[in-house]
């Protein structure tokens, strides 16, 4: 927890940091992405046929902006006028109509053709890239060599000034004693044994706590799902997939008919957006991975349709609690308002999600004393009401705040049964 | 208020030496260090340096398994989420219980498409959300291990399509001999309708319905006095004056559930207006009902024709006739008891001779009750067998008259009086077909076995009183290669159509239209607008003189007779391989797993006994018998019939009837947990006892001869585990004119108990040295009336499904190992030699969560500890075992996990080498396979080897209920929280909730019972959170008998 504030601080600093840097673009061209996305993506896009065509080139092929802008509002109106074109297209396309979007005012279609009609910029340098402010560096090593480097100095220092010692008792006749080789000598030794005890105890207890908790724990999934991509870049609500978080008692890992809801449209990753590695650094083929989705749920991506040969994906459990430990989603989401990023770390950052907190009882019991909860005013929540004694504490003045752990977020049984 | 003294057990009774060495020793255990011989520890086999050695070595061991790599969890979701499921939150779908007879609305609780817990449906107008103990324990069914998945025919595995042709082929190749559809009686409309469609492609045919426990005499009798071949509702709840002849109907008669709620509304003691019913029990053996009657007499089985008779004498004010003594006093006072409450008595009898059942329809036409308490407009249709029907079914199949048998729910080879002839007869027979589940002793000897799904799995209706329906719907997918009984009997039909579709289009037109349709599947039930009113139907006394002089001649006044009953837990048997029911104590007997012979004390000690004769208040036999489990078997002989059983010696028995349970001694093949460990079943099969009187069967016999085996066979029974030492305050009764006199009575009696530690009011304060801790916000608390428990122990297989509760099998609870977190102690009291002097008293124990609790004190490593909501929470997780505070708890309710019975241990298969080595039951492996593990409840830790475990009062129930409050943004309400043992009680004898709200119900129930409240063991202050409301009787005064080795017992004991 300790370790962690000055990381947060940073990582807002980075945060507000790209925030700012993302206000570049022009205003209009976002419009008309905006526009694209919530209306037209999911069945066309500007390079590839989906549902529906292709769009870049659009102007080319009906130079016409208005009867495109008729179209775009009511295209069974122009089919139904003999339009050869449009005609055609329908026919070609299976006869499945567009839907009419009659509330595109006039700014927003023009901003709309504008972006359909503009090719995409290639890769822009100072893009995602850019945004990436460099990582922290852990800087211990470096101080441990220093430190190990000091440290024989130190050693050689104390070898050289008893030497000159001898020397100079030499010099004045002083008598001295046979000199004791360092291994040997009792002050040396003792001081090992000390510090040997010292680091081997400190390991070996820290191992002992760390049996069971996987800080960290980043293992490779079947499928490579970033969630970078999606809750960051994206910007999709954790809700949207994990939508068990505010219903019970667990998140639960979306369903793939969910991730289908986007990627019956988006059947590839674009090799314009962030390139994509391991952690171990080989490059991630963002194409193939949404590949693999249609094979898990049987889609032909070609025939547009579900092939019915299911086959589950086995995603690797990042976050296991001890079966003894009780654990609510709802609990903490709906009732007790906690981002969903105060245990799971900045997930919109993590390409590949690890472990951000240990999940030791420590870990919890300490958010419970911590944690305030929704008591009191406009926000607090009625079921509290009860807590006749409180209530009076706070008017009184003697209280001016309720704690997970005074209505009893301490108690074994809240977590354990 | 006189003194009264309790016992449990006749070894409490007569405190004799052995019981008081067996309460110093709560688990009679021997520690495995063989140190017995003077050499000292250190020369003992297991020496300090072989403990250092397993130390070391175990340390090695755990540091060599820990740092082996943390497996790899993985999480697999759906492909396609059904909307609106959303795992790890709970589904709830109304449904409809049937097993034999037995036909109860219930709503499923689905965790994850599983099924894990029934509860009752409170749509229901006569149940009202109440279970009985064979409807909680149901869900287990499902998962049983035993069930066939998959069609036989000839004992070979068959696919369903090759399993219809056969048996069209050999149904079209039987040249129009008839067919006949064996099965136990149909509500359900729909298949009443399956069934005539199916009997109308085979002419000739018939359906004969067949009960195991038949109410046939009642339906003659009906016939012949109301001209209405039915059984109709008794609506107790109107009823001041019950006299029963013979009917436990709190525990299995008709339909106990409806019948005691309607018994528990005149039961419960209003403050403001202290009535109550009054309820006389006529009858042979020990009953439940008999238990909770307020006046009880005892007679012959044979003489219950002559105990009505002369009811119906008294009735009609000319005294009980030939009768003598008590019984003769008995009757004329409930006869003038139900002729001071015209109207609003009525009589009960549970015997099956038609006979009887005319006498009792004259006594009910004499007081009135026909068209008040009884109701012939809304009769019960789930008892519609003739047991005539059967016995020529038996003769026609015998004669070779019978071409096909089909089966659904009946087990005649095991069920039948006669059952060796019924399997006789069924190899005449060309075609037979089984739908049974299991491979039970009728279906073994079928050509084809069709398996049915269970009901959970299945689409269905029931009709229980005419327009009264109660719809049934899957809550899963079936689990094996099984089918509805009504898709077979389609497709034989020659219809393609499943049954479901059947049953759809059957309810959306008699309801109109789906969305009624979807609305009454949902609702579960679906009832007339306003209540079936009961009106007096015509009377018809022509053969109430004939039936008199029958029944008087049924009479013996000399040898030892036998009655036959269904046991409370496994009723008529259909869920014989349940080892929830199997575990279930016994409500009178406290004995598990198996049946035996309930005889009298004083036939005990009498000459029949010879050579083992045991006298139950000589304190050396009554411990000889008593202390060890092996009891006495005797043989009986009747006629040619001859059964050997174990004896246990039951207060109250009529002293020359011996009493026997159906139900037990089935095939191994019905599943393991009827397994005994000498490769036979458990128990021994009373029903070939039952014999066939030309037009009923008879549930007695007479001139039984009994000799002594000189064998012993071990019974286990729970009844002595949980001693409370000769400590009085347990159990508080009065009588109602007591009640009335002195309302706070019990009161000022507990006042008068704590006057040393400042009386009841600053008891709390100055009754201990700790300070008392502030409860904010919640606080939870129990209220039980005993007076609306009856002991019936649905509670007890509800707590045993809501929190994964395990099964130990006989073997342990023998040793004292039950498990179960929810007891239902009962007390006798009076004089064992007396029958009618015994009262019994049942008390519902179960964690008393104290607020100064004595275990939390001794645990070396606070895993028990007190919550700010004031549960005394258990940690299993932190519990290592020592057992100190199960020794330290006066309500001794603590419970240690001896074996792995769960198969919670890290290491597989830990319990197999226990099993072969008979130290456990092949029980407890069925319960850990992977099929019955799906009915763990996931929100309950399932408990390992070596940990203390009890009630929790449901505390996944307060957490989930809390949230759901706070998620709604709403302070708690009752109806937030129900724990499983309140929510299965059909009498609501439960409450339970938030005692710092005063509006809560318990708050009010507490507040308004002043005069009644009490808590167990109060002068130990341990300040229990669960109180009880004294038991008040409506008899003429308490028992107080007290035998003189019981003097001491009685005596104040001192303060702890």
């Amino acid at each position: 927890m300790i370790d962690q504030t000055p990381i947060a601080r940073k990582a807002f600093f980075t945060f507000s940091l790209v925030i700012l840097l993302s206000f570049g673009n022009k205003l209009v061209a976002q419009n008309g992405e905006a526009i694209f996305r919530e209306n037209c993506a999911r069945c066309h896009s500007l390079t590839v046929n989906l549902t529906g065509p292709a769009l870049l080139g659009v102007d080319q092929r009906v130079p016409d902006k208005k009867l495109l802008a008729g179209w775009i509002r009511n295209s069974p109106a122009v089919l139904a006028t003999g339009n050869k074109y449009f005609n055609d297209l329908y026919n070609q396309w299976n006869k499945v109509p567009m839907p009419p979007f009659p509330s595109i005012s006039d700014a927003e279609m023009d901003a709309l053709i504008t972006y359909i009609t503009t090719p995409p910029p290639a890769d822009e340098p100072g893009g995602e890239g850019a945004k990436q402010v460099v990582d922290e560096k852990d800087n211990s090593i470096l101080y441990g060599v220093l430190t190990l480097i000091l440290a024989v100095v130190a050693l050689i220092m104390l070898q050289v000034n008893s030497n000159l010692k001898k020397l100079s008792d030499d010099k004045e006749g002083i008598p001295s004693a046979e000199p004791i080789p360092f291994y040997r000598n009792k002050t040396y030794i003792a001081l090992i044994t000390v510090i040997l005890f010292i680091v081997g105890g400190y390991y070996v207890v820290k191992g002992a706590i760390g049996f069971g908790r996987h800080k960290d724990y980043q293992p490779e999934q079947p499928i490579y799902y970033s969630h970078k991509v999606h809750a960051g870049t994206n910007q999709i609500n954790c809700l949207y997939c994990h939508n068990g978080a505010y219903e019970g008692k667990q998140a639960n890992i979306p369903s793939l008919n969910v991730c289908m809801n986007c990627h019956m449209t988006i059947s590839e990753y674009s090799a314009k957006s962030e390139k994509l590695y391991r952690e171990d650094g080989t490059e991630i083929d963002g194409t193939a991975e949404i590949q693999k989705l249609y094979k898990a749920v049987g889609w032909d991506p070609a025939a547009k349709q579900y092939t019915g040969k299911e086959t589950p994906v086995e995603w690797v459990r990042i976050h296991n609690l001890p079966d003894h430990v009780y654990f609510n989603h709802s609990q903490h989401t709906k009732v007790g308002g906690v981002q969903c990023q105060t245990c799971h770390g900045d997930i919109t950052n993590m390409h590949e999600v690890k472990q951000h907190a240990d999940l030791s009882m420590g870990w919890c019991v300490n958010c419970h004393r911590e944690t305030k909860v929704k008591f009191d005013g406009d926000d607090g929540n009625k079921f509290y009401s009860i807590y006749q004694k409180y209530h009076d504490e706070i008017k009184a003045g003697k209280r001016d705040s309720v704690t997970v752990s005074d209505i009893g977020g301490l108690d074994c049984q809240k977590c354990h049964y | 208020m006189a003194k009264k003294k309790y016992w449990q057990s006749f070894g409490e009774f007569n405190n004799s030496e052995a019981f008081k060495k067996s309460t110093e020793n709560e688990f009679p255990e021997e520690l495995p260090l063989a140190s017995a011989d003077d050499k000292g520890l250190a020369n003992a086999p297991a020496s300090r340096r072989d403990f250092l050695k397993y130390l070391g070595f175990s340390t090695a061991a755990a540091v060599a398994a820990a740092s082996c790599e943390t497996p790899v969890r993985k999480a697999i979701p759906y492909v396609n989420k059904p909307v609106d499921t959303i795992p790890g939150v709970a589904d709830y779908y109304a449904t409809t219980f049937v097993s034999g007879n037995e036909v109860l609305p219930v709503v499923a609780k689905v965790r994850d498409g599983r099924p894990i817990k029934i509860t009752g449906n409170t749509l229901c107008s006569y149940t009202k959300g109440g279970t009985s103990t064979r409807a909680q324990a149901s869900v287990l069914d499902l998962y049983d291990t035993a069930r066939l998945r998959h069609p036989l025919a000839e004992s070979k595995a068959i696919g369903f399509d090759a399993v219809d042709k056969l048996i069209t082929d050999e149904l079209a190749g039987l040249g129009g001999a008839p067919v006949v559809l064996l099965t136990n009686t149909i509500t359900s409309p729909t298949t009443r309708q399956i069934i005539t469609e199916f009997l109308a492609k085979y002419p000739g045919s018939r359906h004969v319905q067949y009960d195991a426990v038949s109410y046939s005499g009642m339906l003659l009798a009906n016939e012949a006095t109301y001209g209405k071949r039915v059984i109709p509702s008794y609506h107790l709840e109107t009823a001041n004056v019950i006299v029963s002849i013979g009917a436990d109907f709190l525990s299995t008669w008709l339909s106990p559930v409806e019948l005691q709620r309607g018994y528990a509304v005149k039961r419960k003691v209003n403050p403001s207006n202290p009535e109550m019913s009054k309820h006389y029990q006529f009858e042979s053996m020990m009953s439940m009902t008999g238990a909770n009657a307020d006046e009880r007499f005892t007679h012959r089985p044979s003489e219950t024709g002559a105990v009505a008779a002369a009811l119906l004498s008294a009735v009609n004010g000319q005294g009980a006739g030939d009768l003598t003594g008590k019984l003769k006093a008995g009757i004329e006072k409930a006869a003038a008891d139900l002729v001071a409450n015209r109207g609003k008595a009525v009589v009960l009898c549970g015997s099956n001779d038609t006979n009887i059942q005319i006498i009792v329809n004259a006594i009910n036409e004499a007081i009135g009750a026909n068209g008040t308490v009884i109701n012939f407009n809304a009769p019960l249709l789930t008892h519609q067998s003739a047991d005539a029907d059967i016995v020529s079914l038996v003769s026609d199949m015998e004669a070779g008259r019978i071409g096909g048998l089909f089966i659904y729910g009946a087990n005649p080879v095991y069920e039948y009086f006669d059952g060796q002839k019924f399997g006789e007869a069924l190899k005449k027979v060309k075609l037979t077909v089984s739908f049974n589940d299991r491979k039970d002793e009728t279906t073994v000897l079928c050509k084809y076995v069709l398996p049915a799904s269970h009901y959970l799995e299945s689409w269905g209706d029931a009709e229980v009183k005419p327009g009264y329906y109660s719809l049934m719907q899957p809550t899963i997918s079936p689990l094996f290669d099984t089918r509805q009984f009504q898709d077979s009997l389609l497709k034989f039909t020659g219809n393609n159509t499943t049954y479901e579709a059947y049953f759809r289009n059957y309810w959306t037109g008699k309801v109109g239209g789906a969305d009624t349709f979807n609305r009454a599947l949902q609702d579960g039930v679906i009832e007339p607008a306003a209540p079936v009113a009961a009106t007096a139907v015509a009377f018809n006394g022509a053969g109430v003189q004939a039936a008199i002089d029958a029944a008087k001649a049924l009479k013996k006044n000399s040898g030892l007779e036998i009655v036959v009953y269904q046991s409370n837990s496994l009723g008529d048997g259909k869920q014989g391989n349940n080892p929830w029911l199997l575990e279930l104590p016994d409500p009178i007997t406290r004995a598990t797993w198996d049946n035996y012979a309930m005889v009298s004390p004083q036939l005990a000690k009498s000459d029949a006994f010879k050579g083992n004769k045991i006298d139950i208040t000589n304190t050396g036999q009554a411990d000889e018998y008593e202390v060890e489990p092996g009891k006495p078997v005797i043989s009986l002989t009747i006629g040619n019939k001859k059964i050997e059983l174990p004896i246990l010696i039951v207060p109250g028995m009529q002293a020359d009837t011996i009493a026997i349970a159906v139900g037990f001694g089935r095939s191994r093949d019905i599943g393991k947990a009827v397994w005994s460990k000498d490769g036979g079943t458990l128990g021994k099969n009373a029903y070939p006892l039952l014999s066939y009187n030309g037009s009923t069967f008879d549930w007695y016999a007479t001139g039984a001869t009994l000799e002594m085996t000189g064998r012993t066979y071990n019974i286990a029974q729970v009844q002595v585990h949980d001693k409370t030492e000769g400590r009085q305050e347990v159990v508080r009764e009065t009588t109602l004119a007591e009640y009335k006199k002195n309302p706070k009575a019990i009161q000022e009696e507990r006042d008068k108990e704590l006057k040393a530690w400042g009386g009841l009011e600053n008891f709390e304060k100055q009754g201990t040295i700790y300070p008392i801790h502030d409860k904010p916000g919640v606080k939870w608390g129990m209220s039980i009336d005993l007076n609306s428990c009856f002991g019936c122990g649905a509670c007890v297989v509800s707590c045993h499904a809501e929190n994964n509760v395990p099964v130990v099998g006989k073997h342990e609870v023998t040793r004292f190992h039950d498990m179960h977190w929810l007891r239902i102690d009962r007390y006798f009291s009076g004089n064992p030699d007396d029958p009618e002097s015994i009262q019994t008293i049942f008390q519902p124990m179960l964690c008393q969560h104290c607020d100064n609790a004595p275990c939390e004190n001794v645990c070396p490593v606070a895993a028990t500890t007190h919550s700010a909501e004031g549960i005394n929470q258990m940690i299993y997780n932190r519990c290592i075992g020592t057992r100190y505070c199960a020794n330290n708890c006066p309500y001794k309710v603590r419970r240690f996990n001896w074996a792995d019975y769960t198969g919670a241990d890290s290491f597989p298969d830990n319990q197999r080498p226990l099993v072969n080595a008979g130290k456990l039951d092949e029980v407890v492996l069925m319960m850990n396979d992977d099929l019955t593990r799906m009915v763990l409840n996931p929100d309950v830790t399932v408990r390992s080897r070596g940990v203390m475990e009890k009630c929790t009062f449901c505390v996944q129930r307060t957490q989930e209920g809390k949230l759901r409050a706070k998620k709604e943004n709403r302070p708690l309400d009752d109806s937030d929280i129900k724990t499983a043992c309140q929510e299965a009680c059909p009498a609501d004898a439960i409450t339970f909730g938030n005692v710092n709200n005063p509006d809560s119900e318990v708050s009010r129930v507490r507040k308004s019972n002043e005069g009644r409240i009490f808590y167990t063991l109060e002068q130990l202050h341990t300040l229990p959170n669960v109180s009880y409301l004294a038991k008040v009787r409506n008899s003429p005064a308490l028992s107080s008998h007290s035998s003189e080795a019981g003097e001491h017992a009685t005596a104040q004991p001192e303060a702890h």
